[in-house]
This record gives structure tokens, C-alpha cells and sequence, in this order.
């Protein structure tokens, strides 16, 4: 087991290793030892106490020792307001402190105050053992450590022997009794004013260095502490004398063991660079040695005190000012990160001196500098009490400039905005929320806190009644979301105008963006990452001039985030190619048996009734169109669309009986049926039944979304039979003919745009009649192979009908170039004068393609977005390059193609 | 009167047997499951009929949905269930489901009434819940009295112009934790976990009070301490160093100091070896199932979050390893298959860290 140490806290930690000879407690924030601090303390001027201790801190104390004992206030009120202070000043709270006061009260108060590891200053076997072991036990459970002091129920130890005496029980009922570890034990065996003229005294510096050897040496782990400047209580007024005999008897009192003292930090004289003459007199008074040229040690140093009297004592380690040389901006910038709050008033009048406006300077330095702040505090250099220190500093810089703001806006102005904040429903975290509000407060914003769990209806109302300026939401939990995005859209709904700022530790810019800035158009909601930037987000939003633009690069910003995260989202469900193909339908083959068609290779159909054709029209396309959104025939009475449904559809009527009486349109198909077998994702076609002679390959691509279990990645070629099962496939081309674009001319020509629209509308809708009516009469006849199906023509929109005719360029084949395939089997320019264009569309426009798949278990879906995988493995199979398949398949790419392949297979 | 030399628990020789032989599991989020049921107002209320063992009524006009300490006494099955998952999935520790039932967390519910039953039905349906798990595999089962850390903060002022003003005193936080912790003992529970600690002060508050709460009954619990790192300065939220943390609560002995929450494991790891590196206790782990998404939530897979978890194993850090936000009792699970191979951490002799 090594040596157990002392292991103090402040917000850092501290160890008393071998490495540290010597503990330096702070002693200027203790009223005793300090007139300038009590007078602080008397005073409640605690900002200039702060400083007290901070300076302290600066100039290298590891410890600082608290003391309030002064008669004339309360010391337990003073110790707890200090202590409560102190922690909010992350330069001094980062040291463990060292609670010290003669009253346990006020010592019981401190310690409910820290959240280190501290060390109380004193207890003793004063008032007897069983005091002694309940003031050391609550010291720990408190958690502390304690120094103890050489006094009991006789009194305070002066000699050798009562300082051992009273040390060693201490000790052994700490131990024994109480259960305190040891190294969490301090001896102070009290420094007492030598010098004094008195002789008794004259051995009280040696005493105490020898009591110190001898704990050091009996009673393991513990520590020897003192207070150091009673020793030259005789020379108070002489520092440069005091310094001495304090460098003096530490050098002596630290090699016989004492490790820690109570020590003005920033006066403490090198014991090496202590004049010889005055060094040696110090000896002989600490060490009550006799002179060594004859006479009396205290009377050989009271004479040559005067010598050094007035001469200032060592001087404090210099602070490092060279930053007050920099430009005011820098310096600014420099006390905002530092949260030094001390030269920030005639930094903020330079920088105001110096602006057009005193806004200008908050906007401008200041806010760069919380911007520094923020930065710092998101790479983890800088912590939250810190940051809340920055904001103090902004809070003391807005004060100088405030009164310049009212005067210039005739005093009207009184805070720079009126901010809302709450914690949403179901939930009640709010530490966030309230270092958000603090922040903000300290920037002269006014707040309205409504506190947590705030129903989004209350926060409406009193964001009404109280009209702010912004309202900011917090929340910690995942259903605090949901939460925040209702508000966003009751605050669209209820026609709101203010910004809407989000917080805390579940939000997130791409929620704000993709789910709540949505809902919220009339103004921008918009995420905060934390308190150290929410100063700069309000202010820019509360500004005239900065306000939109910084809106609308908020906008902007989101679009990007909203894109990002889609794409990601899609990325993300995804499967590879090979998986999608393992999760291909199934179809159990071995039962079936396809009808064979009656016709083989293709056939032309030229005798078209338009009268029947009408009949198979489906309407709600139509209505489509003319962009009336609903379904035919209940639109007819929809209450919105229903009189120009009505209307629509009587001029449509009128036409339509003119078309089929005029004969306007010369419809023509051509279908085809070729034996066909699956292969892989592509369906090969054979010459004839013997299925020896390729005649031509489909080409099938294959869903590749992230599938439910029972669910299958489909492909069309999964509904055609595998090798060794006769199956077939079909293709038509059919067309309304090219007539209706002369008509359509005719129209425009006549001034009568609505005319020419309508025979293009009417014009696909036979051609889409043409296909519905084709098809049942391949099903019935043609083909065959459902020779009794008996669906009327308005029965069949719904597809009851088993079998489907997918077109190319269609959701279930969205490869266009497909097409040229499907048309070269069918000879189809020749067959009905339809032609491809350069772009894969049909000409004329009123023609409709695809394939038969006469499997019952056959239907529509969506091929939807595919991976560069299978975009890939397409290219080979069509023959084509990746560059010219990811052309013709852009809209269902699921990655961007210049984009690094590395980022498509995550 | 606070006592030093209690006699510790059987289950505290038990526990710490057992932790220097293999890595312990403690379970997972309890509210990422409760989360999963969809629970309405009616179901937190039982449709209005808050009642507690005994059939005491506790009134309150604050809408209770989210309040899930309340549902120990409105659906104990369902916690109990969730609690038994993750005993068969491998955790040897549950957590009672009583993070926020003291009156200070409560008052937000205006419950406050109410917290002796919570923690006395919460420590009850955990240690039903444990029982059942036994019964099956005949592995022991603890119940840790899950102890949170309120709403407030001691060491921090919520008030701008006030710097030294505190929403909370220790005092207040000792009294609301004290009546917690008895609740806890008395409903059965092992050990006591005071965790996710963003204030430290607000622990001590916790520790002293289990203190004087062992006083009350004879005997020392093993106390489990579990601090929270927030952000990337590897603070705490009231701004201390995980060492300064650890010298703060070393006073309560503790069976095992660790860190829980806020961040995944792989965030956690440079944390947790500043810790293990200066502790001279056990040390436990439960990190959540990585950060949580744009939509609040966890993506990280029982493999992804065991195979980060199984690195602390691997180092030698843990003592204990369990899950927090996020984790389901198949991250348990995977975290617990993964550190099995694994030897504990023995308490190494500590370096003038």
C-alpha cells in the first residue's frame, strides 16, 4: 500500500504529493489577518473581496483560507454569501478552500456551501472528546479534511511536550474512534509571536519545529499546518522584517516536516536572498539561539529592524498586463474570455469613444468576443461556470453603454429585448433553460422565465400579453420534441411573428430544421447550440439591420440541412444489391402452368369502335389534368370543385360525342407475345417455343428500400418462371393517333386555348382507355388466359383483373430506354406510327406502351431510389456505361454520381 | 448521530466479492423502455386513481404523463416486466425506477406527498422483479435505490443579478434525499446509486443523507456514486474534473464510482481512465447508447454499444458496466456477453495522481 495522501477539490484536484514541499494556504480573505479584507467584508463590497481572493489564486496559493470571525458582522451570513460567490468564480473556485472560523456553526455553514473537497480550520479536543468526535465525524461526512489544533480541555499546547501530548490523542481518536483517515488529518501545533520581550516566548518558534518532527515521525500520514505571520506579531509594521522571520521559520519549521501554511503568497522573501545580516538575526529569534557576536537574539533583531523598516517587503508577483497594450477590440475580447472584469469600464468607454453608436460596440467587439467565448466553450476549453463569467463581463460592458443607448433613444429604450423563455410540457429540466436566461439577462435583455412544464397554450398567451420579442423553448427529453414542434405550428396557426429560438440537450439543428422551422414560416424558428451563443443568435435577430439577412441565412442554412439529412436518411435504408436480390418474391412455380398465347409474335389491331373506347375512360385523371383534385364521380359534387367538375365535364361530354360522330381520331396498336423465361433481374425472350434463340433481354430493376420481413424486394422479372417453366411475355403499343395535334392547332389558332387543351386531354385519356380495353381483351382473348373474366369497363380502374402491363419509364421500370427494346420487338413505327423521341418520349403524345405479365401474383410497386451498386451492375447488363445509365435513371439515384463511392457504400 | 464504523451489509461482502471476480452488469434505461409502451395520461394516473400501497390517495392537479417514478404504484407490472427483461438479459443489479422521487423533483407533479410510497413500492416492484429473475436462473439479484439528482442545482445560481443566490441549499437537498433513501431501505433495496451527478454538491447532499439514513437502521449499505460529464471540457456541469469529483465523494466509500449518461461510451472513455486511474474503490460504467440522433434518439446497436463498453473491459476500467439512455435489455445483454471474457479491474495501487 503506498503512502495514502492528502486529495483536496476545488473544481480541480489537488494532491499533496512528495513532489509538494509546501502547501501554500491563502491568508488575505480572512478578516483576522486582513484589515483590508474585513473592511471589504464590513462593507458587503464583495466584488473587491472576490478580487481579494483571486488575486490570491493568481499569485499561487493552493489553498485559500476563508475567515469571517469579526464581531461586528455575521460571520455565518458572510461565510455562506463569500462561499456561494466563490463558486460562481471558476479562476478562484478552481482551488479547494479552506474553511476557518473558531465557530462550528459558521464552519457547518461553509461546508454545505462547497461542492470540492475542502479542509476545515480547526477543531480541537477544546470542549472535550465527545464535541471532538462529533464535529470530526460531520466533518466527515461532509467530506473534508481538518486541521486540528494543539488544544484541549487545559487549554491551547505552548510546549513540546502538550503539543505532542494533545496531537498524539487527537490522533488516536480520529483514528480510532471516529474513523478518519489519516491523511486527511492537519496538525496546527500553534505558531505563537516570538520576540516578544517576553522570555517564556523565546522558545515557542522551536517548539513548534520540533513538534513538527516529532508527528511527523509517530503519527503516520497526517500533516503539520500553522499560521504563520503570528510568529512576527511583534513587527507588525516592519514587513520587510516580518517577510524575513516568516522565510526564516518555514525554511527551519518545512525541513523538520510542516507541509502546509498559512502564508501571504504574494510576500513571502526567498529565505536565500534574505540579507545575511538580517537572515541571521531571524535565526537566532526563531531558533532562540544565542548570538554568535555575544547579546540578546530578540534585542539584536528589534535593532537592526529599523533598518529595513519602509523598505516595502518583497512585491507581489507581477501580474502579466501586457495584454492592456493590445487594441481595445483585443482587449475586450481578451477580459470576455478571461471574465476579468476589472478594466472592462474604460475598455467599453474606449471602444464607445471610438463607434459610431454605442449598439455598435455590442454588436460588434463584444459580440465577437462571446463569439471567441462560444467557440472555446464548444471545443471543451472553456466550462460552463466560465462562460457564465463571460457573461457577467458583457453584463458590467452593457452597463457603461446603456446610459448612452437611452439618451439617444430618449431614455425610451429600457431593455434591449423582451425575451420569453420556458421548459415545454412533460418536462422538467430547466438548468439549461436558466443559463440561458442568465446569460441573456446579463446582456440587458428582460426575461420572462414561465418556468417548467409550461402547457404550450400558456406560453402563447403570455407571449401575447407581456408582447415579447422572442420566444425560446428548452426541453431534455425525446418527447420535448414533439412538444416544440406543436408549439411551432399553434404559433403558425395563431399567426405569430416572433422568433421561435430552440434549446437543450436533445434538440438539434437537423430537428429544428427538418421538423420545426417547417411548421413555423411566418417567422423562423431556430436552433441554439448552447448558452454561450444565445447573446449573439438574439441579438442579431433583435436588430433592424441584421435581422434579415441573418433570417435568411438561417433559411438557407436549413434547406442545406434539410437536404443533407434526407439524403443521409435515404442512404441509410438502403440494401446492397446482392441483399435486395436474396429478398426477391418468391413465386412457387411449381404448380403453375402459363396459359400459352393464342397469338404468337405480333398483331396489329386496327378496327377501333371510339364509342366502346369512351366507355373505358377513367375520369379522375382527367380531372387531374385541369388540376381538380378528387375522384370521379364524387367530385361532381365536391363542394369546392364540384360546379367546375360539372362544368368540365359537360364540355368534355360535347367534345367527346364529336370526336366519336366526326371521327376525329384514328387509333392503332400493335401488341406481341414471345416465350420468355426469367434470368437474374432480366427477363429473356426466345424466338419460338423450342426457347433456344434469344430474341431479346427486358431489363428489370430491383427495389433496393430496407423491407420489413415479409415483405419482398421486387423486381418485374421476379414475376416471370425461372428456366424449365414455360411462361410468356406480352407488349402493345397503342396510340389515339396523330390527329388530335392538328386539332389542338386548330384550336390555338382560333384563339380558343381552352378548346385545344381539351382535345389533348380527351386525346390521352383514349389512349389510356385504348390500353385498359386492350388489355382486357388480351386477358380475355389474345392472350387467354382469363377467357371468362367479365369486369365492366368502370369495374376495372380498380385492377381487379389478375396480370399487369407496366410501362417503361413507369415506377415499376423507371429505365425509359427500355422502350426501344419493347418497340423494336413490336416493330411499332411502322406498326402505328408512334416514334421515339431523342428523349425516350413517345410521339405522338397520346400513346401508351408496356409489357404483359400475365402472372396472377403480378402487381404494381415502385422500383423507388437504387444504389450505385446496382446502377453498376445494370450498366453491364444493358450494355451501357454507368455514366449513361446514371443519365437516364437520375430521378431514382440514391446518391449524387460525382460523389465519392466510399460515401455511398456506408 | 452519523457513524463510521457501521457493519456492513451481507449483500455489500456479496457484491464486492463478486465484483473482483467478474465485471458486474447493472441494467439499462428504464425510461427509453417506459418510453416504448406509449403510456397516456390515463395510463400514469391508472385513470385517475393515484393510489400507493395501502390505498393512500395522493391528490394532485398537475397533468402526470412523463412522470415515470409515478407508475411503481400505477402500473408496477409493467415496470416490474421491464425490469425482469433486463435481469434475464443478464444484469445482475437493477435499478429501481425512483430517479426523480424526491419531494424536489416530485414538486414539479405536485407529488410531493407521495415520495415515501414511491421509493418504498419502486424499491418493492425492482426487488419483485429481481426475485423472479433468481427464481428462474438461480443468479443473485441486487436492487441499487436509484437516487437522481433533482432539477436544481446547489452550486450554481439560477439568478443573473445574484450570483451567490441558490434555488436549493444543502439542507433542503439532505432532507428531500433522506426521506428517499429510508423510503429506498425500507422497500428493500441493496445499495443506493446516487447518479447522474451534474452538481456535486448536490451528491454530497445525497451522501450525507444516506449516512444518517444507515444510522437510522445499523448497518452500512454499499453506496454506488455516479457522476455525469456534459460537454467537450470533460467537466461536470457545475465544472469539476473527474478527479476533483472523485476526492469530493470519496468520503462515502462507496462500493464502486463511475460515470453515467450524456455521453455514448466511446465520449466517455478519457473520462473514465482519469477515474480509474485515481480511485481506489470499484469502478462502474453505464455510458448511453451513444448520443442521441437529430430526433432524440439512440441509434447505436446492442453490438455497436457492447463493443465500446467491451473496450473498457478490455483496459481494465470497470468494475461494473450497464447502459444508460438508450439502451434496451438487448444492449444488456450484448454488453454483457461482451465483457464476460473479460477480467475486473483490480484496484491498482494509486499513483500521486
Amino acid at each position: 500500500m503506498p503512502e495514502p495522501l492528502l486529495r483536496l477539490s476545488g473544481l480541480e484536484p489537488f494532491v499533496l504529493t512528495q513532489d509538494i514541499p509546501f502547501v501554500n494556504v491563502g491568508e488575505r480573505t480572512n478578516v483576522t489577518g486582513s484589515a483590508r479584507f474585513r473592511k471589504l467584508i464590513t462593507n458587503r463590497d464583495y466584488a473587491a473581496a472576490l478580487d481579494v481572493a483571486r488575486s490570491q489564486v493568481e499569485n499561487g496559493a493552493q489553498i485559500i483560507d476563508v475567515n469571517m470571525d469579526e464581531g461586528l458582522i455575521d460571520s455565518k451570513q458572510a461565510m455562506i454569501e463569500f462561499l456561494n460567490l466563490v463558486a460562481a468564480e471558476p479562476d478562484i473556485a478552481r482551488v479547494p478552500i479552506m474553511i476557518d472560523s473558531s465557530k462550528w456553526e459558521v464552519i457547518e455553514a461553509g461546508l454545505k456551501c462547497v461542492q470540492g473537497k475542502p479542509v476545515v480550520n480547526s477543531i480541537s479536543l477544546k470542549e472535550g472528546e465527545d464535541a471532538f468526535i462529533h464535529q470530526a465525524s460531520l466533518c466527515l461526512a461532509y467530506g473534508a479534511a481538518v486541521v486540528v489544533m494543539a488544544f484541549d480541555e487545559q487549554g491551547q499546547a505552548d510546549s513540546l511536550q502538550r503539543k505532542t501530548e494533545i496531537c498524539e490523542r487527537a490522533y488516536r481518536v480520529l483514528t480510532e474512534k471516529v474513523g478518519f483517515p489519516p491523511e486527511d488529518i492537519i496538525f496546527d501545533p500553534n505558531v505563537f509571536a516570538v520576540a516578544t520581550g517576553i522570555e517564556e516566548h523565546d522558545n515557542y518558534g522551536v517548539d513548534f519545529i520540533e513538534a513538527t518532527r516529532w508527528i511527523q515521525k509517530n503519527l503516520p500520514h497526517c500533516h503539520i499546518s500553522g499560521g504563520v505571520s503570528n510568529l512576527s506579531f511583534s513587527f507588525r509594521g516592519n514587513e520587510p522584517v516580518r517577510e524575513a522571520m516568516h522565510a526564516v521559520f518555514l525554511y527551519h519549521a518545512i525541513s523538520a516536516g510542516m507541509d502546509m501554511g498559512i502564508v501571504n503568497a504574494g510576500q513571502l522573501a526567498v529565505y536565500d536572498q534574505i540579507d545575511p545580516d538580517l537572515r541571521e538575526a531571524c535565526e537566532d529569534v526563531v531558533l532562540n539561539r544565542k548570538p554568535a557576536n555575544g547579546g540578546n537574539a530578540t534585542e539584536n533583531l528589534l535593532e537592526i529592524a529599523d533598518k529595513y523598516r519602509g523598505q516595502g517587503g518583497a512585491t507581489g508577483r507581477e501580474k502579466d498586463l501586457s495584454w492592456r497594450e493590445w487594441p481595445v477590440d483585443k482587449r475586450l475580447e481578451h477580459a470576455l474570455v478571461n471574465g476579468i472584469t476589472e478594466y472592462v469600464d474604460e475598455d467599453t468607454e474606449a471602444a464607445r469613444l471610438g463607434a459610431e453608436k454605442p449598439l455598435d460596440v455590442i454588436e460588434g467587439p463584444l459580440m465577437a468576443g462571446m463569439n471567441v467565448v462560444g467557440d472555446l466553450f464548444g471545443a471543451g476549453k472553456m466550462f460552463l461556470p466560465q462562460v457564465v463569467k463571460s457573461a457577467r463581463v458583457m453584463k458590467q460592458a452593457v452597463a457603461v453603454l446603456l446610459p448612452y443607448m437611452e439618451a439617444e433613444k430618449d431614455g425610451k429604450r429600457e431593455s434591449a429585448g423582451r425575451v420569453l423563455i420556458a421548459t415545454v410540457k412533460g418536462d422538467v429540466h430547466d438548468i439549461g433553460k436558466n443559463i440561458v436566461g442568465v446569460v441573456l439577462a446579463c446582456n440587458n435583455y428582460e426575461i420572462i422565465d414561465l418556468g417548467v412544464m409550461v402547457p404550450p397554450q400558456k406560453i402563447l398567451e403570455e407571449a401575447k400579453a407581456q408582447d415579447v420579442d422572442i420566444i425560446g423553448l428548452s426541453g431534455l427529453i425525446t418527447p420535448s420534441l414533439d412538444e416544440m414542434v406543436h408549439l411551432a405550428s399553434e404559433m403558425e396557426r395563431e399567426g405569430f411573428g416572433i422568433p421561435l429560438l430552440i434549446g437543450g440537450a436533445t434538440t438539434s439543428k437537423v430537428h429544428t430544421a427538418v421538423k420545426i422551422a417547417p411548421q413555423y414560416n411566418r417567422s423562423q424558428a431556430i436552433y441554439v447550440t448552447d448558452a454561450s451563443r444565445a447573446v449573439g443568435v438574439v441579438s442579431s435577430l433583435l436588430s433592424k439591420t441584421q435581422r434579415p439577412e441573418y433570417i435568411e441565412g438561417i433559411r438557407s442554412e436549413y434547406s442545406e440541412v434539410v437536404e443533407r439529412h434526407e439524403r443521409a436518411e435515404r442512404a441509410k435504408k438502403r440494401l446492397p444489391l446482392a441483399d435486395a436480390r436474396a429478398n426477391a418474391m418468391k413465386i412457387d412455380w411449381s404448380e403453375y402452368s402459363a396459359t400459352e398465347p393464342k397469338i404468337t409474335g405480333t398483331k396489329v389491331i386496327e378496327d377501333w369502335d371510339l364509342a366502346e373506347i369512351a366507355s373505358y375512360i377513367d375520369w379522375t385523371p382527367f380531372f387531374q389534368t385541369w388540376e381538380l383534385k378528387g375522384v370521379y364521380p364524387r367530385i361532381l359534387e365536391d363542394e369546392k370543385y364540384g360546379d367546375a367538375a360539372r362544368s368540365l365535364l359537360n364540355d368534355a361530354q360535347a367534345m367527346l360525342q364529336r370526336i366519336i360522330g366526326e371521327k376525329w381520331f384514328g387509333p392503332r396498336a400493335v401488341i406481341g407475345f414471345w416465350p420468355a423465361n426469367r434470368k437474374g433481374d432480366d427477363i429473356q425472350l426466345f424466338k419460338d417455343s423450342k426457347r433456344t434463340e434469344p430474341l431479346a433481354t427486358l431489363t428489370t430493376l430491383r427495389q433496393q428500400t430496407s423491407k420489413r420481413k415479409d415483405s419482398p424486394n421486387l423486381a418485374l422479372a421476379d414475376f416471370v418462371a425461372p428456366d424449365g417453366v414455360p411462361d410468356w411475355i406480352g407488349g402493345f403499343v397503342v396510340t389515339a393517333g396523330p390527329e388530335e395535334i392538328d386539332i389542338a392547332a386548330d384550336y390555338e389558332k382560333r384563339g380558343d386555348d381552352y378548346g385545344s387543351i381539351m382535345v389533348k386531354a380527351l386525346a390521352d385519356r383514349f389512349a389510356e382507355a385504348m390500353a385498359e380495353m386492350l388489355h382486357q381483351k388480351v386477358r380475355k382473348h389474345h392472350w387467354g388466359y382469363a377467357p371468362d373474366e367479365s369486369f365492366n369497363s368502370q369495374e376495372l380502374i380498380g385492377e381487379p383483373y389478375d396480370g399487369i402491363r407496366p410501362a417503361p419509364g413507369y415506377p415499376a421500370q423507371p429505365d425509359h430506354t427500355e422502350k426501344r427494346t419493347l418497340f423494336d420487338l413490336l416493330n411499332a413505327k411502322a406498326n402505328t406510327g408512334v416514334e421515339l423521341t431523342e428523349s425516350m418520349a413517345m410521339w405522338p403524345g397520346s400513346s401508351v406502351s408496356g409489357l404483359y405479365i400475365g402472372h396472377p401474383e403480378a402487381y404494381y410497386f415502385g422500383v423507388a431510389r437504387i444504389e450505385r451498386d446496382q446502377v453498376e451492375d445494370y450498366a453491364t447488363r444493358k450494355g451501357m456505361s454507368v455514366a449513361e445509365v446514371e443519365r437516364w435513371l437520375a430521378p431514382v439515384l440514391n446518391y449524387r454520381p460525382g460523389d465519392a463511392k466510399a460515401v455511398a457504400a456506408e | 448521530m452519523i457513524n463510521f464504523s457501521l457493519p456492513v451489509t451481507d449483500a455489500f461482502r456479496a457484491l464486492q466479492h463478486t465484483a473482483r471476480e467478474r465485471i458486474m452488469i447493472l441494467d439499462g434505461a428504464m425510461g427509453t423502455m417506459i418510453q416504448t409502451l406509449n403510456m397516456t395520461e390515463e395510463d400514469f394516473t391508472a385513470n385517475g386513481h393515484i393510489h400507493g400501497p395501502g390505498c393512500r390517495h395522493h391528490q394532485s392537479d398537475h397533468p402526470q404523463k412523463g412522470n415515470n417514478d409515478l407508475l411503481v404504484l400505477t402500473q408496477p407490472q409493467a415496470v416490474e416486466g421491464i425490469q425482469l427483461e433486463f435481469a434475464l438479459a443478464g444484469a445482475d443489479i437493477l435499478e429501481t425506477n425512483t430517479f426523480s422521487s424526491t419531494t424536489i423533483a416530485q414538486a414539479d407533479y405536485g407529488l410531493e406527498g407521495a415520495v415515501h410510497d414511491l421509493n418504498v413500492a419502486g424499491a418493492q416492484v425492482a426487488r419483485r422483479a429481481a426475485d423472479r429473475a433468481e427464481a428462474r436462473d438461480g443468479k443473485a439479484r441486487y436492487v441499487a435505490g436509484a437516487v437522481g439528482p433533482t432539477n436544481r442545482t446547489a452550486s450554481i445560481s439560477p439568478d443573473v443579478n445574484d450570483p451567490g443566490y441558490r434555488a436549493v441549499t444543502f439542507d433542503e437537498l439532505r432532507v428531500a434525499y433522506g426521506q428517499q433513501i429510508d423510503g429506498l431501505i425500507e422497500g428493500g433495496a441493496d445499495l443506493i446509486l446516487i447518479e447522474t451527478i451534474f452538481d456535486t454538491l448536490n451528491a454530497k447532499a445525497a451522501i450525507f443523507a444516506a449516512l444518517e439514513s444507515f444510522a437510522k437502521v445499523g448497518k452500512r449499505l454499499p453506496v454506488m456514486i455516479s457522476g455525469t460529464i456534459t460537454d467537450a471540457s470533460g467537466r461536470t456541469l457545475s465544472g469539476q474534473t473527474p478527479t476533483a469529483f472523485w476526492h469530493s465523494v470519496r468520503h462515502a466509500r462507496p462500493f464502486t464510482v463511475g460515470l453515467n449518461c450524456a455521453l455514448g461510451a466511446d465520449a466517455m472513455r478519457p473520462h473514465l481512465t482519469e477515474l480509474s486511474g485515481v480511485a481506489d474503490t470499484m469502478i462502474c460504467a453505464y455510458p448511453n447508447a451513444g448520443l442521441p440522433n437529430a430526433f432524440g434518439e439512440y441509434d447505436e446497436t446492442p453490438d455497436q454499444t457492447a463493443a465500446l463498453v467491451e473496450v473498457f473491459a478490455r483496459d481494465g476500467l470497470i468494475n461494473v458496466a450497464g447502459g444508460c439512455c438508450g439502451t434496451t435489455p438487448d444492449h444488456i445483454r450484448a454488453i454483457a456477453d461482451r465483457v464476460a471474457k473479460h477480467a475486473p479491474r483490480t484496484i491498482r495501487e494509486l499513483t500521486n495522481a
